[in-house]
């Protein structure tokens, strides 16, 4: 008799825990032949919400991280995904690709957090300054993380997308909570599984599954959300997220992008969510004779 | 003269010892700005294509001078007709004149702004100081030099800046809709117009209603220089006329300094949009003293935190944190610092603290701190005098206020300071950071490792250390959170302005 094959249960990735959603809800994801590939948790507000805290709670401590630490951990999670790469591209073949865009997209998304993992140290020397004030003032500006970020997930790269909407936000020291793609959520659970044991701290990542429509006004008016990364083209979604984005005046970020492009990558996304900070310190004029050697 | 220094007679040891009366034996001669050489028309038109127009409406609305309720002039007050003729001739502009310029050139002419506005400086000081009711000596010394300094600094980048952006390819936005405060009028003009220009976009600015008369002065400044028309457009008007531009179908940037309150509805209006903006929007910033501080500089900063320009101020040191073990001596000297200010006249080259810019202003502040009594926080003002005639308000404190006090949560926008105390680095640091605002902060010790320590940790977009309120064209300025997005100064003020890809 042949064995029967164990099947994953797909739940949410909050705080570094797998929790069901509290909702008690699922959809069911078919290939194309209608088969159930699996039930997939429909996330709620509530589970946003709590993920937020996560996250919250997760932003001192990463944002603390000095930027070298930060690198190596972006690092390790490519390096636990490449190990992975037949589990990720079992899991996009199911969502219906083809076993050669599989592998291409695994290659990119595992490049890409070895992209962004070399920025972690490198992207505030390239948008600091040190500001050449009038008064006698020591002035210099540099970027820090904005706090917490929500992400809606491209829809249709499921993987590479989401990969590439995290990347950058948490190379910069923020943590967040990204709604994966609705119609391609099982390499984004597969992913937090790979998070979970990449030394990223949990809460700096949090993954959820479910519905876009329901959950963009919870995530954009969410007050203790800095700002929110969508990733799509609906323009209804979008003037509704910047709209009650602006509750707390929440930065919002807009990308409809072509994530599968090797070169739809740069430090400037890494610069969207990040804070100018500017630092003035008086200067003392003594001693000037010193110039003079 | 009669001389009542009663330190100097009580003083000896063994009796009391008195507090250093200014007031009674040290008094100062008027020492008035001459306000003969200015030129203020009757009536003011909108600046639109280059020369100043009549409204379509043909409305106009007064300024008046709030230190003593004197009409000042008349102004065009814009509608959304004349909006249309300022977008139009921004548009055709930016499209014939401002795109096509070589970006060197474009910054000739931002030099030559720079210059005419500092060869007319103590006439826009005047100004400033009669329209906005700030005194001259701020006017005279930080606005007006600060103005001309923006666009020099500015006019340098024009044909820079693709060294200020690695990798990217630079290219301006099109049609800048501006909108500015009442607090800064003349310096917040050349902050937005200043990187707005460099960047090669053209610009329709509005004033805020009850400070027009310098821009209007600098949209003067800006025909003399030869700019040319449509590239700057300058229109008056009030709430109405910011919500036409903000509206505005064929503007591609809004910029705004002003309330949060109005910053959310404008990231509301836009929201359906392909608009780029950037908001600069309220504060209540911690002004930290620890004990280690030279507390001397320390009393001066916090008094240049709140009280500079009438605490009109976004990033004005409002919530003063002293650690414990000081916090009775810093509070004796602030106290003694606060009776020796002079609250009067804008004009003369002695005041301190100046008119509050509205009678709506000064009565938001009088209901604060009528919030502050009843909320229990203990009030202390100094006693000096204030005219009879006009808006003025005496410095004030709210000594033991807590956190949950709302003239401890809320931006007044006016001289008036809330006081608490601190025991440690941790509980501080909780208590600056717990407020939707995060435009600034100010830290006072002496400890290079502490400062660096609360920089790190403050969650605000500028931190004085061992100083307050300094503004320069080369810093980026700008907040977290619901303080607004977007910086403005130094490099990092172009990114407001260009596209890049």
């Amino acid at each position: 008799m042949e064995r029967i094959e164990i099947q994953k249960t797909y739940k949410l990735y909050i705080g570094g825990q797998f929790p069901r959603t509290e909702s008690g809800r699922y959809y069911t994801l078919t290939d194309k032949k209608g088969k159930v590939l699996a039930n997939i948790c429909q996330g709620s507000r509530k589970d946003f919400r709590n993920a937020v805290v996560a996250a919250r709670g997760a932003f001192a401590g990463w944002s603390g991280r000095n930027a070298y630490n930060r690198s190596q951990v972006l690092y390790r999670i490519a390096e636990m995904l490449e190990g992975r790469r037949s589990q990720f591209e079992a899991e996009l073949i199911l969502q219906g690709e083809t076993i050669f865009a599989a592998k291409k997209e695994i290659s990119l998304a595992i490049d890409r957090l070895v992209y962004y993992a070399g920025w972690c140290d490198k992207y505030m020397q390239v948008f600091s300054s040190v500001n050449p004030v009038q008064s006698s003032h020591f002035n210099f500006s540099l970027p820090e993380p904005s706090g917490v970020v929500a992400i809606v997930a491209p829809q249709e790269s499921g993987f590479a997308g989401l990969i590439s909407a995290i990347a950058p936000v948490i190379a910069g020291g923020n943590c967040c909570v990204a709604l994966a793609s609705e119609k391609k959520p099982l390499s984004a659970i597969s992913f937090a599984e790979v998070l979970a044991t990449s030394d990223l701290p949990g809460g700096v990542v949090n993954i959820l599954t479910g519905n876009t429509k329901e959950l963009l006004t919870h995530m954009a008016s969410h007050m203790d959300v800095n700002a929110l990364v969508y990733c799509g083209k609906n323009k209804d979604e979008i003037k509704l997220a910047r709209e009650t984005a602006a509750n707390n005046v929440k930065r919002v970020f807009v990308y409809d992008k072509n994530w599968n492009d090797p070169a739809e990558q740069n430090p400037y996304y890494i610069l969207d969510t990040q804070e100018i900070k500017t630092t003035w310190h008086p200067v003392e004029n003594i001693g000037t004779s010193g110039a003079k050697y | 003269m009669e001389n009542k220094l009663k330190t100097s007679k009580n003083g000896s040891a063994g009796s009391k010892k008195a507090a250093l009366d200014f007031s009674s034996g040290w008094n100062y001669d008027p020492s008035p700005e001459s306000k003969d050489h200015i030129r203020l028309e009757k009536k003011y038109g909108l600046f639109i294509n280059g020369e100043f127009v009549k409204p379509s409406s043909g409305k106009y609305f007064g300024t008046i001078n709030p230190a003593n309720e004197e009409h000042l002039a008349q102004v065009a007050l814009a509608e959304e007709k004349d909006v249309n003729d300022a977008v139009k001739a921004a548009r055709t502009a930016y499209n014939k004149v401002w795109s096509k310029m070589p970006a060197a050139e474009r910054g000739k002419y931002l030099y030559r702004i720079a210059r005419m506005i500092q060869e007319r400086s103590r006439e826009l000081a005047v100004i400033e100081s009669m329209d906005g009711g700030k005194p001259i000596r701020e006017s005279r010394d930080v606005d007006v030099p600060l103005a001309a300094a923006h666009f020099f600094y500015y006019a340098g980048w024009a044909d820079k800046l693709d060294y200020a952006f690695p990798n990217r390819k630079v290219s301006p936005l099109g049609v800048a809709g501006q909108i500015i405060p009442w607090n800064f009028p003349l310096l917040m003009a050349a902050w937005k117009i200043a990187p707005a220009l460099a960047a090669g976009n053209t610009v329709v600015l509005k004033p805020a209603e009850t400070t027009p008369l310098t821009a209007l002065k600098l949209a003067e400044i800006i025909r003399d220089a030869g700019l040319p028309p449509g590239v700057v457009n300058i229109i008056t008007g009030a709430g109405k006329t910011g919500a036409s531009i903000v509206n505005h179908k064929d503007i591609n940037k809004i910029a705004f300094t002003g309330s949060t309150d109005v910053g959310k509805l404008i990231q509301r209006a836009v929201a359906g949009t392909d608009k780029k903006v950037t908001l600069e929007l309220g504060g209540k910033a911690a002004n930290i003293i620890f004990e280690d501080a030279p507390l001397d500089q320390a009393v001066e900063g916090i008094i240049n935190g709140i009280f500079f320009n009438q605490g009109h101020v976004c990033c004005a040191g409002s919530r003063l944190f002293i650690q414990e073990s000081v916090a009775a001596k810093v509070i004796r000297k602030l106290k003694a610092r606060m009776e020796s200010l002079i609250v009067g006249d804008p004009l003369d080259k002695n005041t301190d603290i100046g008119a509050i810019n509205s009678k709506m202003q000064l009565e938001k502040i009088r209901e604060y701190i009528g919030i502050g009594k009843n909320e229990g926080a203990e009030f202390y003002e100094s006693s000096c005098s204030i005219p009879s005639k006009g808006y003025f308000c005496r410095p004030t404190l709210f000594l033991n206020a807590s956190q949950s006090h709302r003239v401890v949560q809320e931006e007044i926008f006016g001289p008036v300071l809330t006081v608490q105390t601190f025991r440690t680095v941790e509980e501080v640091i909780e208590k600056a950071n717990n407020t939707p605002y995060g435009l600034s902060a100010g830290v006072w010790t002496d400890k290079g490792s502490k400062i660096f320590n609360m920089m790190s940790k403050m969650r605000a977009g500028v931190v004085w250390a061992n100083t307050f309120n300094k503004f320069d064209p080369t810093s980026p300025f700008g907040g977290y959170k619901e303080s607004g997005y977007g910086r403005e100064g130094g490099l990092h003020g172009l990114m407001g302005y260009v596209n890049l890809k």
